[in-house]
């Protein structure tokens, strides 16, 4: 047995972390929620539920927090339809060249998230490669605007950046399952395609529902994308908050709204979760 | 199976082959597997093919149903071409050796499974399925998940959902080898009642050669991806065509002899045969050596060989010992003897010039 000692060492350290950069930010958030800014811009400890009604009652926090869930929903389903067939690709048919595509998908991962993000905006703006390439075929005999600054620029990118975690549980699920049931099934008279949709996509659904709610949380929840290629009609969720808590100085508000789409991811996880663990077959 | 009514005689007519594998030949990595496979099998019998790990046992069966593509000869059913139809057209099934069964299904859609793939009609699916699940006494665990289930349960739903498709040839792949011994020894005889009740081919893989004996109608032996004797399980004890056969197959002793004018010699002991002279390799059952009382004869005649050694081991095993001889030279015979009592010191011993086998070795090692 381990020493009561060694426990507290083990233990410790790590609970320390989680209340510290934690617990306590987000009761200190939670207190917020419920202040206000005075005209003189000063926090008044006065507790209402002004800042959650008007979360409610303005139509700008309203559109734009849907614009962000249909952008999250968007880049769910492009990393679902990109990741999906790659990875089982991958796991079922690539055969020597496995590793080789496996570290294709990976190494991206260890590039710095801005250094995407800025590719993207040179490859998409008015005198970007995209542009120059369309022009120089005569397909387009001006920049394209709507290519940048757009929620479309904002799905691409975060597609981009957000598919190797979609990928990445959906290969981990599609390994595990057994392929002498893939025999089985072609054993008993399915075909290929009736093996994928009956054995396989089934067994594999643990992986979708992980890589689903990876791509769906982090792009709800991203405010680089939407600054560096998003423009006004790119603007997210994430990027009024960071301007509430910064130029307009309304930190009760940007609690307020935090705490909500808090409240939403943590559902969605709890939900995924449990779904997932239906899914699990030991 | 079938609760009261006795056996139903195994109609011996006229043999119809159902599969026919010809010069089949299987390398993996340029390592060869299988090397000029041969084999007939006829419609409703049941064929076990034999070997040891690594022979090649399992690799056949994956070329039958399908799951690998053989590299020269043919494969046929009934006549036509199997070898070139994907597995999920052939009508053959496979009973496999960690069962396979789907986890993510309950036992009943496990067994309608094979059926919906087929397009059964509707209808149809639940009376067949019950009456699969009732072959095997698993009726009550229908709606059951697989992982509430025993090893000996996962077999008894494999081999439903193989047996419901109504397949020409059922294939098994080692499936009784996870199974403790007396679960094995039960469904041994449940599956050779089973067999004779369809009356499907069966194609039987294991490594245990009792099993094999107990269960075949005809015994494939395999070494090294080679066939070396197809027989009845009676013809290849009683008459093994190689001194592997032999071996591998019971126990047994090979006499490495020089024949000469009829008679053969193998050190101090010596018996009459027929065979061409020269030297030969000959097998001799343990259980076709007697006590005699009759001393040694100078020229072995009248069918019977005589011998003596000296008891060097003698091994209590019920009804039968087993006892060995050391004849001299170096010669070490073994003997099941029903039970003499303690046997000591020189013994005459005596054996049927019949029982000794002339035996090829085997080629390879």
């Amino acid at each position: 047995m381990y020493s009561r000692a060694y426990k507290s060492a083990v233990t410790i350290p790590p609970l320390l972390w989680v209340t510290v950069f934690l617990l306590i930010p987000y009761a200190i958030l939670f207190c917020y929620s419920f202040w206000s800014v005075s005209p003189l811009q000063v926090i008044v400890h006065n507790w209402n539920l002004h800042n959650y009604a008007q979360l409610f009652r303005n139509p700008l926090y309203l559109t734009v927090l849907l614009r962000s869930i249909r952008i999250a929903g968007a880049v769910t389903l492009l990393a679902l339809l990109l990741g999906y067939p790659l990875a089982y690709y991958l796991s079922f048919h690539a055969a020597k060249r496995k590793d080789l595509l496996y570290q294709l998908v990976i190494i991206p991962l260890w590039a710095s998230y801005l250094v995407r993000g800025y590719a993207w905006k040179t490859i998409l703006g008015s005198d970007g490669v995209l542009n120059g390439f369309l022009q120089y075929l005569h397909i387009t005999h001006r920049p394209v605007e709507f290519f940048l600054y757009s929620p479309f620029a904002v799905i691409l990118t975060l597609t981009h950046i957000y598919t190797p975690f979609t990928f990445l549980p959906i290969y981990a699920s599609l390994e595990h399952v057994p392929r002498n049931l893939v025999e089985a099934s072609h054993d008993l008279g399915a075909s290929p395609f009736s093996t994928f949709v009956r054995v396989i996509l089934p067994l594999s659904l643990p992986g979708i529902l992980a890589g689903a709610t990876f791509a769906f949380v982090l792009t709800l929840g991203d405010f680089l994308a939407p600054l560096l290629v998003g423009g006004s009609s790119g603007i997210m969720i994430s990027n009024i908050v960071v301007s509430l808590f910064g130029a307009a100085y309304n930190w009760p508000l940007g609690a307020a709204i935090s705490l909500c789409m808090l409240l939403l991811v943590v559902s969605l996880l709890f939900a995924t979760e449990r779904l997932e663990k239906r899914f699990t077959i030991s | 199976m079938k609760a009261s009514g006795s056996p139903v005689p195994v109609e011996r007519g006229p043999v119809e082959v159902l599969l026919s594998i010809r010069q089949v030949e299987k390398q993996f990595a340029g390592r060869p597997v299988l090397c000029g496979i041969s084999l007939e099998v006829a419609s409703g019998e049941f064929l076990t093919i034999l070997g040891e790990s690594g022979s090649g046992k399992t690799t056949l069966l994956r070329l039958i149903a399908g799951f690998e593509q053989l590299d020269s000869g043919e494969i046929r059913m009934a006549g036509e071409r199997l070898d070139q139809i994907p597995a999920h057209r052939r009508e053959v099934n496979t009973v496999f050796q960690s069962y396979a069964i789907f986890p993510h299904l309950s036992v009943f859609e496990n067994v309608a499974y094979g059926l919906r793939a087929k397009s059964v009609p509707r209808v149809e699916i639940p009376l067949r399925v019950t009456q699969a699940l009732a072959m095997v006494k698993m009726s009550e665990f229908s709606q059951s998940a697989p992982s509430r289930l025993s090893g000996g349960q996962q077999q008894r739903v494999a081999l439903a959902r193989a047996l419901v498709n109504r397949p020409r040839v059922l294939l098994l792949d080692e499936p009784l080898s996870a199974l403790d011994a007396n679960l094995r020894r039960q469904m041994q005889v449940e599956l050779k009642s089973l067999q004779r009740e369809v009356g499907i081919t069966f194609i039987f893989v294991t490594h245990d050669q009792e099993e094999a004996m107990a269960l075949s109608d005809r015994v494939a032996l395999l070494r090294a991806g080679r066939l070396e004797q197809v027989a009845e399980p009676r013809e290849i004890y009683g008459q093994p065509a190689t001194a592997y056969a032999a071996q591998f197959i019971g126990q047994t002793n090979l006499l490495r002899a020089e024949v000469r004018d009829g008679i053969a010699n193998a050190g101090p002991i010596a018996w009459p045969s027929a065979g061409p002279s020269g030297a030969a390799t000959f097998s001799l059952r343990p259980e076709a050596i007697r006590l005699s009382s009759a001393p040694q004869a100078a020229r072995p005649a009248g069918g019977t060989a005589h011998f003596h050694g000296r008891i060097q081991n003698q091994t209590f095993g019920g009804a039968m010992d087993l006892v060995e001889i050391d004849c001299g030279n170096s010669h070490i015979l073994r003997a099941r003897i029903p039970s003499p009592g303690p046997l000591v010191g020189q013994q005459d011993f005596e054996f049927a010039a019949s029982d000794a086998v002339r035996v090829r070795e085997g080629g390879g090692s």
